[in-house]
């Protein structure tokens, strides 16, 4: 029997199952989503006329702008120091692996907010800064106070912290690429930093990048933390209104909404960004980058 | 130069404590194919890393036209040659791997070029030329753009071998180029490794090709358990084998 001449069977009409259990869900949410819209129509206490009056006022975008460039900064000097810190987790040198291990073990080890308040109060444990001799003379000195400045101290609060995290995520980058990759670049004549930068680190990239953009989003929540310093990112400025104006709740909401803003895009970005990183991952596709190993 | 690239005396190499490599001595000369065959795990691998010092060798010498490899002799004392000395020597050697190792990120083109661009420092210009005459040869200048997932193993290997080619080595090594391939795309690689040898290039190739040891080798060695157990003509070997051990081993793959 030929292609041709074979019969297709009839194509298959079946009843669908049924979900009731969905219905029944659905129903549910629509009441409740109902109910929190009619909450936020009638209920005098959000205060949105309120909310209005500050929602761009000088304090909050100043505010929003600290947020906003604490979370930058947060992330490139911890994706900075975190590539080190996982160069150093990977090194040969059981010392440099030993210091890695331990930076870790004690920024991941303890909590973000107890570290921003001990930044905070740093002056009272190094009541000096100098440069000299470890141990010896120091040429130069000033009275830590004088250095001191919330924003710096915000920052390298977070830095430290969230390289901990990013080392991690690189160390697990590195290691999944293919040891192959790291051999066939040596046997080239690259030294061990050309292929890190040049072959190993953008093939981790598809392993990094994900991660990162969850980090990244964790961290524009976690400088609300630095009202520990304290400094005046978007929460500690919605509490410093509120302490005057009493409106506690509609306060709150609007750094919530402003949040959401942020965080929204930093999602949309985050989408593309990891797009980008997804292609090449098939043979079919145009522009191929970043596949797994060779085989 | 030299009329001997490769000198192996005595290479012995352990991993913890179990001995691999156990006294290999072995001469390749200036434009000779040696062929490497053996079971696995006989040690074909690690004596190839050796040679380029991917692998540290434990006791012995080993060099490649006339430097000593990994360690520089002074007063009697062996010093260990710093990152960018290793580096340098492996400039001259270059190597082919069972599963190609090419880099998944950069197009074909850009896998030839970039060891003798960023590495040597050549003139872009200079190496695109270069590369491009090298795609040409192993027969893939319409693949230049296409990156590694998009070719076949076979053409995936040529471009390997060109990436090699692109440093000017004087010396190369493959170990088991053709293992990893389809039985149908392993006479395009052959072919390329044919030509090569035919232009003179020094070559130490482990292969399971008997065919290809026969038609293009020089000379031939038998390794078992880490020690050459035996080195002759190809012909020689593979139609009159002296030991048992070559015996034994001929029969399973023949
Ligand atoms: N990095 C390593 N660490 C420990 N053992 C190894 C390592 N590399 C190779 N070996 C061992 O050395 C022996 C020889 O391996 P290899 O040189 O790859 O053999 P061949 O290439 O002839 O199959 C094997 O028993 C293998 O398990
Ligand atoms: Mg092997």
């Amino acid at each position: 029997m030929t292609d041709t001449e074979r019969v297709r069977p009839e194509t298959i009409r079946a009843v669908p199952v049924r979900h009731p259990g969905r219905w029944v869900a659905a129903a549910v949410i629509v009441v409740l989503a109902a109910m929190l819209v009619s909450n936020i129509v009638t209920n005098a206490n959000y205060n949105w006329a309120e909310q209005w009056k500050y929602f761009f006022s000088p304090p909050v975008l100043n505010g929003v702008r600290n947020t906003i460039w604490l979370t930058i900064a947060a992330m490139l000097g911890g994706v900075s120091l975190g590539i080190v810190l996982a160069l150093m987790r990977l090194s040969p040198n059981p010392l440099m692996r030993g210091a890695s291990w331990l930076y870790l073990w004690v920024f991941r080890g303890t909590p973000l907010y107890t570290q921003l308040l001990i930044w905070g109060n740093i002056g009272a444990l190094f009541p000096q800064f100098g440069i000299g001799i470890p141990f010896g003379p120091e040429f130069v000195t000033w009275p830590t106070n004088a250095l001191y400045s919330a924003a710096l101290m915000a920052a390298l609060g977070l830095i430290l912290n969230e390289a901990a995290y990013m080392a991690e995520i690189i160390r697990a980058g590195i290691l999944s690429v293919d040891p192959g990759q790291q051999e066939a670049a040596q046997a080239l004549g690259m030294t061990r930093m050309h292929t890190m930068r040049r072959i190993v680190l953008p093939q981790a990239m598809r392993v990094i990048v994900p991660p990162t953009g969850n980090e990244a989003i964790s961290m524009l929540k976690n400088t609300s933390l630095v009202a520990a310093i304290p400094y005046l990112e978007l929460t500690f400025t919605a509490q410093t209104i509120y302490a005057s104006t009493y409106q506690v709740i509609p306060m709150l909401i609007m750094a919530c909404i402003w949040y959401l803003i942020l965080s929204s895009i930093m999602m949309i970005g985050q989408f593309y960004i990891e797009r980008y990183y997804a292609k090449g991952s098939h043979p079919g596709g145009g522009r191929v980058r970043f596949i797994g190993g060779t085989a | 130069m030299s009329d001997v690239m490769v000198r192996a005396e005595q290479v012995c190499k352990d991993f913890g404590h179990v001995q691999v490599l156990k006294g290999i001595d072995l001469e390749v000369l200036n434009g000779e194919v040696m062929c490497v065959i053996g079971p696995s795990g006989s040690g074909k691998s690690t004596f190839l890393r050796c040679i380029n010092h991917l692998e540290k060798v434990n006791a012995g010498r080993l060099y490649v036209d006339g430097r000593l490899i990994g360690y520089r002799e002074h007063g009697g004392k062996l010093h260990e040659l710093k990152e960018r000395e290793v580096a340098a020597q492996r400039k001259d050697i270059g190597m082919v791997f069972q599963r190609f190792n090419l880099f998944p990120h950069m197009t074909a083109l850009e896998n030839v070029m970039e060891a003798p661009q960023r590495v040597k420092g050549e003139p872009a210009s200079v190496v695109r030329t270069r590369a491009e005459e090298l795609m040409e040869r192993v027969g893939l200048a319409a693949k230049m753009r296409s990156y590694p997932a998009q070719l076949s193993g076979g053409q995936q290997q040529r471009v390997a071998i060109a990436r090699a080619l692109a440093m000017q080595p004087k010396l190369m090594l493959f170990d088991e180029p053709t293992s990893a391939l389809d039985p149908e795309l392993v006479g395009e690689v052959l072919d390329v490794m044919r030509d090569l040898a035919r232009e003179g290039m020094t070559m130490i190739v482990v292969t399971h090709e008997m065919g290809f040891a026969r038609e293009v080798g020089d000379s031939l060695v038998f390794m078992d358990d880490g020690i050459v157990v035996e080195k002759g003509s190809p012909r020689e070997v593979l139609t009159n084998p002296q030991h048992e051990r070559t015996k034994l081993f001929l029969s399973k793959v023949l």
